[in-house]
């Protein structure tokens, strides 16, 4: 029997319902993960109970993360943390303590494999994609649903593919990559799409990847997706995984081409990501802190390009220097590269493996007026904690190299 | 729930839910009656205090984009919004309405002012503008929308059906 061509997200819906599903079309598929954080899993609990449900399907394939509040500021987080430790006790879901860190880098680290279906109560659960499997942020009726019956329903989506050659010139990175395409295409150029990422991958490490797709959705798509080749499976180690890859003459919607050669170090300005500009055309705005982390760029690929321009040198007098490493693992390998007394040295605070100021829930909320350069993937108004804040986003190269001068800067200016 | 009606609030573009339910209020969200006396702040401060039961919210593109926090839909919900009109949804906000009940349409809404008074026929696809005696017809929801959003969203659909049944 012959198979019409499939896109990557077609291929992994289609094996996870049993049937060859086209894009379109709404499926009901077994899911192999399903998660949620402190933010959202107090919901999720609450829509399980709702259901009239006492446990979840697979506890072993449920999983929550204390990750947003980590550690907790107030007493109404530390009672939602009660209450989801109370319920994985209860049902045998799993839990991810506080300081162990953030979901994505997690579910990267630990658990996510080729042609998985994941669903997560975090928009940036399609990281995940960078190791070939369809992982989607949802809300957390959807993810009590998952939890609860071990499947939910999808919209297959159409495709876009993003076709990447050449490599990146020094100074520039995945982070770039991705400001450029969100800007080209806009905060809602692929809405209810998946962004297939194809080509010359060989120069994109796995830590490139995560960051490229965890951004998909902030280019409105519900899953950004990579093949999985000899990267994927030399990072996945002992976990296992077979290569993925989209069907040669598979359907899509829209083809994107870029030469990472011509990539540029780019910005995000407020208030969103789409509102970008070359980093070297906004040099002069004077920032007052800076964030290096979170589940875009807090991990050791990126503390090491952070480190490398911070080695030896200080921060400028005025500026915060906030270092979040995404995970437990993180903060021992930098620990081991001994890039946290460079930190330290160059004037920076070390900030517990977790979302920190991200989120807008503490760890370096903004003051009035006040401008961040942060390494995350948001710059919504409000986003940290102040709608009166101004927030820029950009690399890690970028950030260190802003952090030294006090205003933005191209880091190519300083390598 | 097929007719609603109530007068429009009128917003931007590129709402987020973070404009809807800003993170300074993160440890708010197993309480949403108080979470929801902040909705839509960032955006517009005086929506929270005087939005009447029955309103419209009225916006342009991408509205909820950002987080899949689904207490932003909720908080609407809980602050007597009979229905969100958008020129377009951000993704996960679109289906976190639907799946707690909140009906989202999708039509042109420039000609929509503010305060203008609204009826909305979900199942005909017609929103009538009593103020400005204009009609603007829309694509209802797909099948699979209308039957959540018919059965109260998607947890009432499975105690109903004992499945997701679509």
């Amino acid at each position: 029997m012959s198979v019409r061509p499939q896109t990557l997200a077609e291929k992994i819906l289609s094996a996870k319902c049993g049937h060859p599903a086209r894009a379109g079309e709404t499926v009901v598929a077994d899911v192999d993960l399903a998660f949620a954080q402190d933010g959202t899993g107090p919901l999720a609990i609450r829509q399980i109970e709702a259901l009239g449900l006492q446990g979840v399907a697979r506890p072993e394939a449920t999983i929550f993360f204390f990750d947003h509040a980590s550690p907790s500021p107030r007493r109404e987080l530390s009672d939602d943390h009660r209450f989801m430790r109370a319920f994985c006790m209860k049902t045998g879901a799993d839990f991810s303590e506080v300081g162990r860190g953030i979901c994505h880098q997690l579910v990267a680290e630990r658990y996510a494999r080729p042609g998985m279906l994941i669903v997560g109560g975090d928009s940036h659960t399609c990281t995940a994609g960078a190791l070939g499997a369809f992982a989607t942020g949802v809300g957390s009726t959807d993810v009590a649903v998952a939890m609860a019956l071990g499947r939910t329903w999808f919209r297959v989506p159409e495709s876009f593919k993003v076709e990447l050659t050449g490599r990146f010139e020094k100074g520039v990175c995945a982070k770039d990559l991705i400001l450029h395409l969100i800007g080209d295409i806009g905060a809602a150029g692929a809405t209810y799409k998946a962004l297939e990422f194809s080509g010359d991958l060989k120069n994109l490490d796995m830590e490139s990847r995560l960051t490229i797709s965890n951004m998909a959705v902030e280019a409105g798509a519900k899953a950004g997706l990579f093949p999985a080749d000899e990267i994927t499976l030399t990072y996945l180690k002992d976990r296992g995984g077979k290569k993925l890859s989209p069907d040669p003459g598979a359907d899509y919607e829209k083809i994107l081409k870029y030469d990472l050669k011509k990539i540029q170090p780019m910005v995000s300005k407020p208030h969103t990501v789409d509102n970008t500009a070359l980093a070297r055309d906004l040099s002069g705005i004077k920032i007052d802190q800076v964030f290096i982390g979170t589940c875009t760029n807090g991990r050791i690929g990126d503390l090491q390009i952070a480190a490398d321009i911070l080695a030896g040198k200080k921060a400028a007098a005025g500026v915060r220097l906030l270092v979040g490493p995404a995970s437990r693992e993180t903060l021992l390998e930098a620990d081991r590269r001994g890039l946290l007394k460079i930190f330290v040295e160059a004037g920076g605070i070390i900030l517990p493996p977790g979302c920190g100021p991200c989120v807008g829930v503490h760890q370096g909320v903004l003051g009035s007026g006040e401008v961040v350069l942060a390494t995350q993937n948001r710059n919504f108004k409000g986003r940290m904690g102040n709608p009166e804040g101004f927030i820029y986003l950009a690399s890690p190269a970028t950030a260190a190299a802003s952090a030294l001068a006090g205003k933005i800067t191209d880091p190519r200016e300083v390598l | 729930m097929s007719k609603l009606s109530g007068k429009a609030w009128v917003f931007s573009d590129d709402i987020s839910t973070d404009h809807i339910a800003p993170g300074r209020y993160f440890h708010l969200r197993s309480n949403l009656p108080e979470l929801a006396k902040h909705v839509l702040e960032d955006a517009r401060e005086d929506f929270a205090k005087n939005v009447q039961p029955g309103d419209f919210i009225v916006a342009g593109e991408n509205f909820g984009l950002g987080s899949s926090r689904e207490h932003a839909p909720t908080i609407i919900k809980l602050a007597g919004v009979s229905a969100v009109l958008a020129k377009s949804f951000a993704r996960i906000f679109f289906r976190n309405a639907v799946n707690i009940g909140l009906p989202v349409i999708m039509l042109d809404t420039s000609g929509i002012n503010e305060g203008h008074q609204l009826e909305l026929d979900m199942r005909s696809g017609v929103l009538k503008n009593r103020s400005s005696g204009k009609e603007i017809s829309f694509q209802p929801l797909s099948n699979e929308m209308m039957k959540i959003l018919g059965d109260g969203g998607l947890v009432e659909h499975i105690k109903k059906h004992k499945e997701i049944k679509l």
